[in-house]
């Protein structure tokens, strides 16, 4: 990744609106033919990012650099970026053809170009044929493919995408997921796509930017986002994560021992933790064992069911630690004896799975 | 709930009968056989006598009724482009930072319940207003003042309508429009004016019935030259009415009727294509 040319830099990027702080400083590079998303919860920040990327919002401070050439201040109409809107935005006194042709006409191209482009953005959609529709005939994801059309008409260096699948329903969702990693990869074009939906974040991207109160928590592949959160909220963002709460001790190369209700658990240090800090265990649900025998595993816990839910193929049992904490395991339920609430259990899990954060989670802007 | 409803609907016929009775009877006496020079309002037998009367080139109504198509004409011209830019201007202005900016923003809003005032101080003000006006800057009296002080109490029906419009336009689809490469002229031309054209065509509408419709105010600031179709009216009833009075509001009434039809069949038009394009939802 790192060896491919940056197409699009954020340079300490702030905006405030009114006395609100929208943007906290942001820096990126996005790379060439990449497939970004930018996830957070709503409210963090990612459209209006987006929206200064797109030209349609002016920074309060910092820089926008597309191939190493500074267009904060340059018109959205003079960006060679193009953006998918939420909710489609076409224009509604317009019919299909019109309307994807919009940015060509706007350029000036002759006639024969237009609708030759015209025709081939249709195909590459899937909408052929329906070139005299006006939109408001079209189904949502008809629409949906219009306006992604129309923004790929101009040949973007990037497209930008506001959250284009939100308003379908799920089965259509995952259905135009699939085709849209297609035909990013198809035509080469850099996306920048915003979603709050974090499994689509994690089966789309080539790197996802976690989003929280206008700043960058973590920018990472999916696989190192899931696997090494950098702060808890990055770990209870994505996924079902247990954070457990204990004490650092015995700083070794390589290795803390976390004291955690009477129990002794070695993790995998990191470079900034001292001894005496506390500190969350983050422990994915699904990387969570549980087992009435004691097995010798170097992390193991004791606890005492709470419940358990079963739900077809999986199931989620609570358990409660002897100093009240309570851990989430989710573990299949091929063969599985019936966990009974109130009886004795160890919690167990490979040390790698253990990945130690700091508490961010009150953290205000 | 059922008998509820029986009682509005009693009411409401009321209501309809006594608002429409008086203009039933002048409809009824325009077909009226009326021997008199002045209405005699006893039925004496049916006649189309009075409108012949009404299209007697002799009897003026014609060149009334030029007058005031011309009248309305240049009104709603000229308040059409101010209503509609002023419209779009006051709609699509961008919050700016800055005191001088802030300063500006604050003389616009107030600039925008101004364009107001002159449908809500009461006419017989602004007849005198502006006849005091144009004499003092030695204007003649005549088309030119009519139609400025046409346009002056035109502008608000057409700047409300658009800017009523405009409202419940999806910015994003002119930010799309920008998106796309069109600079902010061409996304006024292509994507802001053909989606406001419904309420520009309806507010024109309201605007013209009103210019056709005013006395007060042509009354203080007409000339020699330009009598209106309702100071036409006025004049010949100073002495009773004649019976072709009733024809001619007879044919006024019937053009009203129509232009508010044609007004309705525009709007709601617009309507069902916007129920077929929820864009924005």
């Amino acid at each position: 990744m790192a060896e491919r040319p940056v197409l699009l830099s954020l340079r300490g990027l702030h905006k405030s609106f009114d006395t609100q702080e929208a943007l906290n400083g942001l820096d990126l590079d996005v790379y060439q033919g990449e497939f970004l998303t930018l996830l957070g919860p709503s409210g963090c920040g990612k459209t209006t990012t987006l929206r200064i990327i797109a030209g349609l919002e002016q920074p309060t401070s910092g820089r926008v650099l597309l191939d190493g050439q500074d267009i904060t201040a340059l018109a959205p109409e003079k960006r060679a970026v193009n953006t998918v809107f939420q909710n489609y935005a076409l224009f509604p006194h317009m019919n299909v053809a019109r309307n994807v042709a919009y940015g060509l006409r706007m350029r000036g191209a002759p006639k024969s170009e237009i609708s030759a482009r015209v025709d081939e953005m249709l195909e590459l959609v899937q909408l052929t044929g329906y070139e005299k529709r006006m939109p408001g005939q079209l189904s949502g994801g008809q629409r949906q493919r219009v306006a992604i059309a129309r923004s790929l008409i101009l040949s973007p260096r990037l497209l930008l995408l506001d959250e284009p699948l939100g308003a379908l329903d799920l089965q259509l969702r995952r259905q135009m997921q699939q085709e849209l990693k297609r035909m990013q990869q198809k035509l080469g074009i850099t996306f920048i796509y915003i979603t709050h939906d974090q499994e689509e974040a994690m089966s789309m991207s080539d790197r996802i930017a976690l989003m929280r109160l206008g700043r960058f928590v973590q920018i990472d592949a999916p696989r190192d986002l899931y696997e090494r959160p950098q702060t808890a909220f990055a770990a209870s963002f994505i996924g079902e994560t247990n954070l457990i709460s204990g004490r650092a001790e015995a700083v070794k190369e390589g290795e803390v021992l976390l004291q955690v209700a009477g129990f002794s658990l070695p993790c995998v240090s990191r470079d900034w933790i001292v001894p005496g800090e506390a500190l969350l265990l983050c422990v994915r649900a699904e990387r969570l064992h549980l087992s009435h025998e004691p097995v010798p595993a170097p992390c193991r816990v004791a606890g005492e069911i709470v419940e358990s839910h079963y739900a077809g193929g999986e199931r989620t049992t609570v358990v409660r630690l002897p100093d009240g904490q309570v851990l989430r395991a989710r573990h299949t339920t091929e063969g599985e004896s019936e966990p009974l609430p109130g009886s004795r259990v160890y919690c167990w899990w490979h040390p790698d799975s253990g990945v130690l954060v700091r508490d961010d989670r009150e953290e205000t802007p | 709930m059922k008998k509820n409803s029986r009682w509005a609907s009693l009411y409401m016929a009321l209501v309809l009968l006594l608002l429409y009775l008086p203009i039933l009877v002048v409809v009824l006496f325009s077909f009226n056989a009326n021997p008199g020079r002045t209405a005699n309002f006893q039925f004496e037998g049916f006649s189309l006598q009075w409108y012949e009367d009404l299209f007697d080139p002799a009897a003026g109504y014609g060149a009334a009724l030029s007058s005031s198509l011309v009248l309305a004409f240049w009104s709603v011209l000229l308040s059409a482009v101010i209503g509609t830019l002023g419209a779009i201007g006051l709609t699509r202005r961008r919050a700016r930072k800055g005191l001088l900016a802030r300063a500006g923003a604050s003389a616009l809003s107030a600039g925008e319940h101004l364009a107001m005032l002159p449908i809500m101080i009461p006419e017989i003000i602004l007849a005198i207003a502006l006849m005091a006006l144009f004499s003092a800057i030695r204007l003649p009296f005549g088309m030119v003042t009519l139609v400025l002080s046409h346009v002056a109490f035109c502008v608000p029906y057409i700047y409300i309508t658009v800017k009523g419009r405009l409202a419940t336009l999806d910015p994003a689809l002119e930010e799309a429009a920008r998106d796309l490469g069109a600079s902010p002229a061409k996304v006024l031309w292509t994507v802001t004016l053909p989606l406001a054209v419904p309420a520009i065509v309806s507010g024109c509408l309201l605007a013209f019935a009103m210019s056709m419709d005013d006395f007060v105010i042509s009354f203080f600031v007409n000339g020699p030259q330009t009598t209106t179709l309702p100071l036409k009216v006025y004049s010949s009833v100073k002495v009773g009415v004649p019976p072709h009075v009733n024809a001619l509001c007879s044919v006024m009434l019937a053009a009203a009727f129509l232009l508010v039809a044609l007004g309705q069949l525009v709007s709601s038009g617009s309507l069902r294509r916007r129920r077929r394009a929820p864009v924005s939802g």
